[in-house]
């Protein structure tokens, strides 16, 4: 539906300066700033100082005073940086695959279907239609697809295709695998967007000037739907990275898949852990706002609000 | 050959039987044409008559149904477009907003591998006074500009025939003044074959050696700009290139060097030699401008035609001439164009006037009038031109 | 352009195939809303209409209420986002005001952070705030993360409207407030309408932020998520495909009707 928020990311930017000034501008401002600054601002900085809280003297597990313990970072990086990195790296593999998966479906809907308007839009509504059901339960359809007993793994395992004792729910595959699956629209969308107003003139002037398809499609066709590929890449990324339900033990995760956002998780729901909850969230914030910061900067598409 | 080395000159292009349908309707019905080389080639018509298609048929960018296209006697029908020594300056121009203006001069060069590309690029971009420009974006140029980029980015690579798809039409009156000749200077001093596509009649006549007025698919006539204006063959160019006022009437009389026939009651002298039909019911007509208008019935002279009296139902001063509207009574209206010799409109608006031409202005079409006798009823002109005019519009409003 | 693709039909079956592996786990779950399940619906046990006649018969009705409340949040946090957010929408495109690239800022850091983030840092506060975690909590977070995506959303379309309506509309003898009502609000409903939509199916499917402060409330989604290691009852199934049916007629209605409605126009231009 509505994913279409995603689409007006990459919308023309609007250049013409607004012109008034008016107290009316702070009025329809400030309740919405104000409840940002509360609720998104406050918070952080309340997770920043928790990350920096002690155990209190006397309390009993979960009670912690302020303090200004930078050690908590050094400790939940020596204990937790398998979990970072793997995050990170299960995050990009899955940003990458997804990438490849829906570069040419994007093209195909934004492209070759531009005669007939209704499939193009019908099309799009598949695309979107993941969004419609459960992000809980499409997972938990796939563990049940890919689990030992399923159809799909024992047709496997009889071809040999499977060591018999292998498994695919529980194991890395999987966890990138439910990854990918769950953030294609968040990449189809955007690259939809840019390909959809991407000026086929262009490709007959390159085809034009002795460029052949693969030339054209290099030189042409992918610098100019770069927009769409930096917001595309980003809007995967960003949640894959800090995904905590695929990786989880119940859904397609096993003991050795635990990514940061499971660890967050136990650490503030379970173990009452709360600094060390909070130091890995600021962590996990920190290299991500690093990484789109650099990757933005780099691609030189720097619209994307 | 192709995409090998530069063109030392321009080739000749020969379309063979072509025809190019699309689902649901065909563009081109048979399509025969020679282009010698080193010639400036223009195919003239209204929108939807088939010469865009002819145009991306010759860059390879479409298929056609049927037929050969052969550029310097060698067979490219079944060439892709990149592979083809032709270059296009298109219509939006297409320059890619990606790259600076070097850049995009430098594409074609850089794909087939040419070397010192840039410093080519250099010289294409001086040859269009554009060199200083060569580090900015396409964006931060004017629309002039860019157009006279998108050339040099075509003729760079020295193609053996450079496509023009009405380059022109988005540039204001100024400007299209200054870039048709920089094309004609351009074309004396590389001596490319130029194939330039335009609904504008006069930029079409101003610019080419040869014009092939285009219809509904087919050529109508072939010619130079004066051949076509003095002698359209058909009620189609009569009214696409200029405005005509056209006749219809039988015979009546022959000598050795004319045809006499009935207009309205009165006999219209037409010579032999500027008629395509000499026997039977005919069309013939005169421009606009070469008549003249009388406010007395004038004496009979062998030498000139009278048609009257008229009304005069409309004046419109235009600056350079006035155009009056004459109602003749069993004729329709004709439109008479009379230099603004003296101040201001001679007649006004409800004079009885006779109108005059020399003999040897008019002209008599090929169109076999029995069949539609209908369209030829002059003021149907200004009429199709206003309709040709607004569908034109209408597709440049879609479009855009 | 037909040569710019990887062959005629090749583009087309791999579109059709991606499309449908799309499709598997919407049907996987549709297809066991059917399922004659004991308690966990992991083996197909045979086809049933029971739990789509039944849904909230199964734990004393767990799922339906779970189901209720989402529905209550999803609707309270869209009008409170959609109200906050569309107001900041007008005001940037509209004015011109100091900070505000910190503004643009500030609307695009929840947007770039991720979930866990956004909900370990709102637990944190309301936990060194004492404030008990419960429906309000829930709907305060939602509100939250929903302004943003409401402010993309509806500039866009105001961004689309031409100034000059409203100015004809004050030229007009108008005043602000009825130049607002009569003018500015009918052209931007359908803006509106559309960021409402996707608020409501953010906060309705959020899982990551309302695990971390909801206390002991349970939304549909975190219904889902206790519930996955015993096994999920079909009814959940029921619900979530009933949602999905609802939401995809919404989507197609409005987009056949859009393109029915170009067509008119095309044939009349």
């Amino acid at each position: 539906m509505a994913f279409a928020a995603f689409a007006s990311t990459a919308a023309p930017p609007t250049d013409a300066p607004p012109r008034r000034r008016s107290p009316v501008a702070l009025l329809l401002l400030l309740p919405g700033i104000l409840y940002l600054v509360l609720f998104f601002l406050a918070p952080l900085v309340s997770l920043v100082l928790t990350s920096l809280q002690a155990p209190s003297e006397f309390g009993d597990i979960g009670q912690y005073s302020y303090a200004f313990r930078w050690e908590n970072y050094v400790v939940v990086i020596e204990q937790y940086w398998p979990h970072i990195l793997r995050s990170f790296g299960y995050a990009l593999t899955a940003t990458v695959l997804a990438l490849l998966f829906s570069y040419p479906l994007a093209y195909f809907i934004g492209v070759t279907t531009r005669r007939w308007p209704l499939l193009q839009s019908l099309m799009l509504v598949l695309v979107i239609a993941p969004f419609f059901i459960s992000f809980l339960l499409r997972t938990l359809a796939w563990k049940q697809i890919l689990s030992d007993e399923s159809f799909l793994v024992t047709s496997l395992k009889a071809v040999s295709l499977l060591a018999p004792d292998a498994h695919l729910t529980g194991t890395a595959f999987s966890v990138i695998f439910g990854l990918t699956y769950n953030f294609i629209p968040f990449m189809t969308l955007p690259l939809y967007t840019t390909l959809e107003r991407l000026d086929l003139r262009y490709l007959e002037a390159g085809n034009d000037l002795y460029a052949s398809p693969v030339q054209v499609f290099r030189k042409v066709t992918i610098p100019l739907s770069m927009p769409g590929i930096v917001a595309g890449t980003l809007l995967t990324f960003i949640p894959a990275a800090g995904d905590y339900i695929n990786a989880s033990r119940d859904f397609l995760g096993g003991a050795d898949t635990q990514m940061i956002g499971n660890v967050i998780e136990a650490n503030f729901l379970v173990l009452l852990n709360y600094p060390a909850a909070a130091a890995l969230s600021i962590i996990l914030m920190t290299v991500i706002l690093v990484i789109v910061g650099v990757y933005v900067k780099r691609s030189g598409t720097e619209e994307l609000l | 050959m192709a995409t090998g080395a530069f063109a030392d000159r321009g080739a000749d292009l020969e379309l063979v039987g072509i025809q190019k349908r699309f689902p649901g309707f065909t563009a081109i019905e048979h399509l025969d044409l020679v282009i010698p080389a080193g010639s400036f080639f223009a195919l003239l018509g209204p929108s939807g008559c088939g010469k865009t298609t002819t145009l991306r048929l010759v860059a390879g960018l479409e298929d056609p149904t049927d037929g050969r296209i052969l550029i310097g006697g060698q067979d490219v029908t079944t060439q892709k477009a990149y592979q083809r020594p032709v270059n296009t300056v298109f219509q939006s121009y297409a320059l890619f907003p990606h790259m600076t203006v070097l850049e995009n001069v430098a594409f074609g060069l850089r794909r087939r591998k040419i070397t010192d590309a840039v410093a080519k690029a250099h010289e294409a971009l001086r040859l269009v006074e554009l060199d200083h420009l060569a580090a900015r974006k396409p964006v931060q140029l004017s629309g002039g500009q860019q157009q006279r980029v998108a050339l040099a980015r075509a003729i760079v690579n020295r193609p053996a025939l450079l496509l023009l798809d009405e380059p022109l039409g988005a540039l204001d009156l100024k400007l299209r003044r200054q870039m048709q000749l920089e094309l004609k200077n351009i074309q004396e001093e590389v001596g490319l074959t130029f194939l330039h596509v335009t609904h504008d009649q006069e930029e079409a006549m101003t610019m080419a050696d040869t014009v092939a007025v285009m219809n509904k698919g087919m050529i109508e006539q072939m010619g130079s700009p004066e051949l076509l204006y003095e002698l359209p063959r058909t009620a189609f160019v009569a009214n696409f290139l200029g405005q005509s006022n056209l006749f219809t009437g039988p015979v009546v009389g022959e000598t050795s060097t004319s045809i006499a026939v009935d207009v309205a009651g009165r006999s219209i002298v037409v010579p032999k030699a500027r008629s395509h039909r000499h026997g039977g019911d005919v069309t013939i007509g005169v421009r606009p401008e070469k008549l003249s208008l009388h406010r007395d019935l004038p004496a009979p002279d062998s030498a000139s035609n009278v048609l009257g009296p008229g009304r005069v139902t409309d004046v419109s001063f235009t600056g350079v001439s006035t155009q009056y509207l004459v109602a003749v009574p069993g004729l329709g209206t004709l439109v008479v164009f009379e230099q603004n010799r003296s101040a201001g409109p001679i007649e006004g608006e409800g004079d009885e006037v006779w109108v005059t031409w020399n003999v040897e202005h008019g002209f008599g079409l090929d169109d076999d009038p029995a069949a539609q006798t209908e369209k030829f009823v002059a003021d149907t002109t200004t009429q199709s031109l206003a309709a040709q005019r607004r569908a034109d519009l209408l597709t440049e409003l879609e479009e855009a | 352009m037909t040569r710019l693709s990887l062959g005629k039909w090749l583009l087309p079956v791999y579109s059709a195939l991606a499309l449908l592996f799309l499709m598997i786990p919407i049907a996987y779950t549709f297809v066991f809303s059917f399922n004659d399940s004991l308690k966990s619906n992991i083996t197909w046990r045979g086809f049933t209409l029971d739990k789509w006649l039944n849904v909230c018969a199964v734990q004393n009705g767990a799922v339906c209420e779970a189901f209720g409340n989402s529905l209550l949040i999803g609707a309270v946090s869209t009008v409170l986002a959609t109200t906050l957010g569309t107001m900041i929408a007008i005001a940037l495109v509209r004015y011109r005001f100091k900070f505000r690239a910190g503004t643009s800022l500030l609307l695009f850091l929840p947007m770039a952070t991720p979930e866990v983030v956004l909900g370990a840092g709102l637990a944190a506060q309301f936990l060194s705030l004492g404030v008990p975690k419960d429906m309000l909590t829930i709907i305060l977070a939602h509100t939250m993360f929903c302004i943003s995506f409401v402010v993309v959303t509806v500039k866009a379309r105001v961004a689309g409207l031409d100034p000059a309506l409203e100015e004809a509309g004050r030229d007009l003898y108008g005043s602000p407030a009825q130049v607002f009502a009569r003018i500015t609000f009918p052209l931007l409903l359908p803006g509106i309408l559309a960021a409402a939509l996707l608020s409501f199916a953010l906060s309705f499917d959020d899982f990551i932020i309302t695990n971390f402060n909801s206390g002991a409330v349970t939304t549909f989604p975190k219904y889902i998520y206790i519930s996955a290691s015993r096994g999920i009852p079909a009814e959940a199934n029921v619900i979530a495909s009933a949602v999905f049916i609802l939401a995809l007629v919404i989507v197609v209605t409005a987009q056949v009707s859009a393109a029915a409605r170009a067509k008119r126009q095309a044939r009349l231009g």
